[in-house]
């Protein structure tokens, strides 16, 4: 029974995976997979909410359909994908450096620097998330980089947390004190024996955070105060389909459903990396 | 996910006046002002010196600060700067629509969620677990925004069932009372759907989990051994005690829920908070952005004040 339920998540975990390979892969070879240009217009009265399969008067397939614009809804969502996955990637980056800075250094300072560092996380976590972003990204001029800095740094929370709480559980183990006696110094301490006990849940909580990242860059830049056109992202290209609901439905839901993949593949993963490991 | 909340009762003024000055700095650090904003560009300088100094934006930004907080602390926000009303009327307006639609949700998310994992954990079927498992991760995985387009496209344009926007029809106000309160629930339904079918899917992952865990405690098997109902050991044994982390959960979901409120506000035009909030933002509404962050972390605090507390009835191993 065991041996079946393992085998049967390995199986889900590799389709996930292999999900989220494959999106990358689209979003890096976009240029080449995409068939026509993401902002080719054309002749915009001809070719403007074809349905998805149709061929349009140029002789290019839309496998997706087109846009209010003529613009070809499958190459759009290859290139919205480079933005969002990037935006996404950076964005968990940040956070898994700030997590893993905080977190250590959490574990291993003396008390008052502890004490303040983790006031400081428990503070951040009480932020409403949202909030904050829509504060950032609507005061200062909206970005790429500027959605990536304020996703990173309202989502290092989990994984500081993580770190500290799996860093500071191996403190007192002999071979810990050993390294210490032998005069490692803190940070080669913290990297060859701490932090290895919390990969597991870190990049669980970082696959987690990734899912999130994407999602909400999406919300910002489905609100306009993300990724500014003519970059667009999967939500921005939502947004867009919005305002087309009645014409042509399939402009939203192509990239929605392809961010609800994505977001399920990361669930997924997630959970079985955390699964590897109990402490998480 | 037993950890205490980093909450007492002492620093959740902390938390608050934390969130306030953060969100204060952000604010008057920011390039860009509301006067060029309520202006236009064709302004004179002399108009613009008058309206900043009538604003109190040509003080020291401490002085403005301090000035904010002697006055919110006796209750008084101010004047919205874009519409001119007193922001505490814009808050009162906005404040119950967003009660109705969060509060109904968390009710129906955690009823419906704690049901399907409660299935999920005790089912033998291992096909109906994994089922819903995937719907349940499906849920969760929907962004509010994207539901709302799908929900919108099917009930409002395909069926014409259901209205998209606002919280009442045009003609609310020749209504009779009977007509009204259906115009009002017709309005509720699509946003109220969004937030619960998103609050399910993450309810039922979380609490499928903590019954799962519980599943195999000692004290299951003896009370089924025992001879007690099948019904009796979930309700009186299994959920009783699967269910005490679920309480922390609903404390510290309570930031994702707003955040969610927002959105889905947005998106179906709800005059919320929410709504007030994305559109003061837009528009460098000082004044109303202040009070309404005021307001969510004020909430966001009290939601962890109450989960601890509810923690601590519901659980005697954590009264300290």
């Amino acid at each position: 029974m065991s041996d079946r339920t393992s085998v049967r998540s390995r199986r889900r975990w590799v389709v996930a995976l292999a999900l989220l390979v494959l999106v990358a892969l689209g979003a890096v070879l976009a240029p080449w997979l995409a068939p026509i240009d993401p902002n080719f217009q054309g002749d915009v009265v001809a070719n403007r909410f074809l349905a998805p399969g149709t061929i349009g008067l140029d002789g290019a397939v839309h496998l997706l359909g087109t846009d209010r614009l003529g613009r070809d809804v499958w190459s759009r969502l290859l290139y919205g994908a480079r933005v969002s996955l990037l935006v996404g990637t950076l964005a968990t980056a940040v956070a898994l450096t700030v997590g893993t800075l905080i977190g250590g250094v959490a574990a291993l300072a003396g008390r008052p620097v502890r004490v303040l560092l983790l006031g400081v996380t428990d503070f951040t976590l009480a932020v409403p998330r949202v909030v904050l972003l829509l504060l950032l990204a609507a005061v200062w001029q909206p970005s790429a980089e500027l959605v990536v800095l304020t996703l990173g740094l309202t989502g290092w929370m989990p994984i500081a947390r993580l770190v500290y709480a799996e860093s500071s559980a191996q403190l007192g183990r002999p071979y810990v004190e050993s390294a210490v006696a032998l005069g490692a110094r803190p940070s080669r301490v913290f990297l060859r024996h701490l932090l290895p006990h919390a990969t597991g849940p870190v990049l669980a909580a970082a696959t987690l955070g990734l899912g999130n990242a994407i999602t909400l860059e999406a919300g910002l830049s489905f609100l306009g105060l993300g990724v500014q056109p003519p970059q667009a992202s999967w939500g921005s290209l939502i947004a867009s389909g919005r305002e087309t609901v009645v014409n042509a439905p399939w402009v939203g839901l192509a990239p929605g459903l392809a961010l609800v993949l994505v977001v399920i593949a990361c669930t997924i993963v997630a959970d079985d990396l955390g699964h590897e490991h109990p402490h998480a | 996910m037993h950890r205490r909340l980093g909450f007492g009762l002492l620093r959740a003024p902390a938390v608050v006046l934390g969130v306030v000055t953060l969100t204060f700095l952000l604010l008057h650090l920011a390039p860009g002002d509301p006067v060029s904003l309520l202006l236009g560009p064709a302004a004179t300088p002399l108009q613009r010196a008058t309206t900043e100094s009538a604003l109190g934006l040509d003080q020291p930004v401490a002085e403005q600060y301090i000035r904010w907080l002697a006055r919110a602390g006796r209750g008084d926000f101010g004047v919205s700067i874009a519409t001119g009303r007193p922001v505490l009327a814009l808050l009162a307006e906005a404040w119950p629509a967003t009660a109705i639609l969060v509060g109904l949700s968390i009710a129906l998310s955690y009823l419906l969620g704690i049901a399907v994992a409660t299935i999920q954990a005790t089912t033998r079927r291992r096909g109906v677990d994994t089922a819903l498992s995937l719907g349940t991760v499906t849920l969760a995985a929907l962004p509010g925004y994207w539901l709302a387009f799908v929900l919108i496209m099917t009930f409002t344009y395909w069926l014409g069932l259901l209205p998209a926007f606002g919280a009442a029809g045009l003609d609310a106000d020749f209504l009779g009372p009977g007509e009204r309160l259906l115009d009002r629930l017709n309005h509720l339904a699509l946003p109220l759907a969004t937030l619960t079918l998103v609050g399910i899917g993450t309810t039922a992952r979380y609490t499928r989990g903590t019954l799962v865990d519980v599943r195999s405690q000692p004290y299951l098997v003896t009370a089924r051994a025992k001879g007690i109902g099948r019904l009796r050991v979930l309700l009186r044994h299994h959920l009783r005690n699967g269910l005490i982390p679920v309480v922390t959960l609903l404390g510290l979901s309570l930031p994702a829920l707003f955040s969610g409120a927002v959105f889905v506000e947005a998106v179906f035009a709800w005059p919320g908070i929410g709504q007030l909030l994305v559109q003061a933002v837009q528009a460098r509404d000082y004044p109303v952005v202040m009070a309404a962050t005021t307001l969510s972390a004020v909430l966001v605090v009290a939601g962890s004040v109450v989960a601890e507390t509810l923690l601590h009835r519901v659980d005697p191993r954590t009264r300290e």
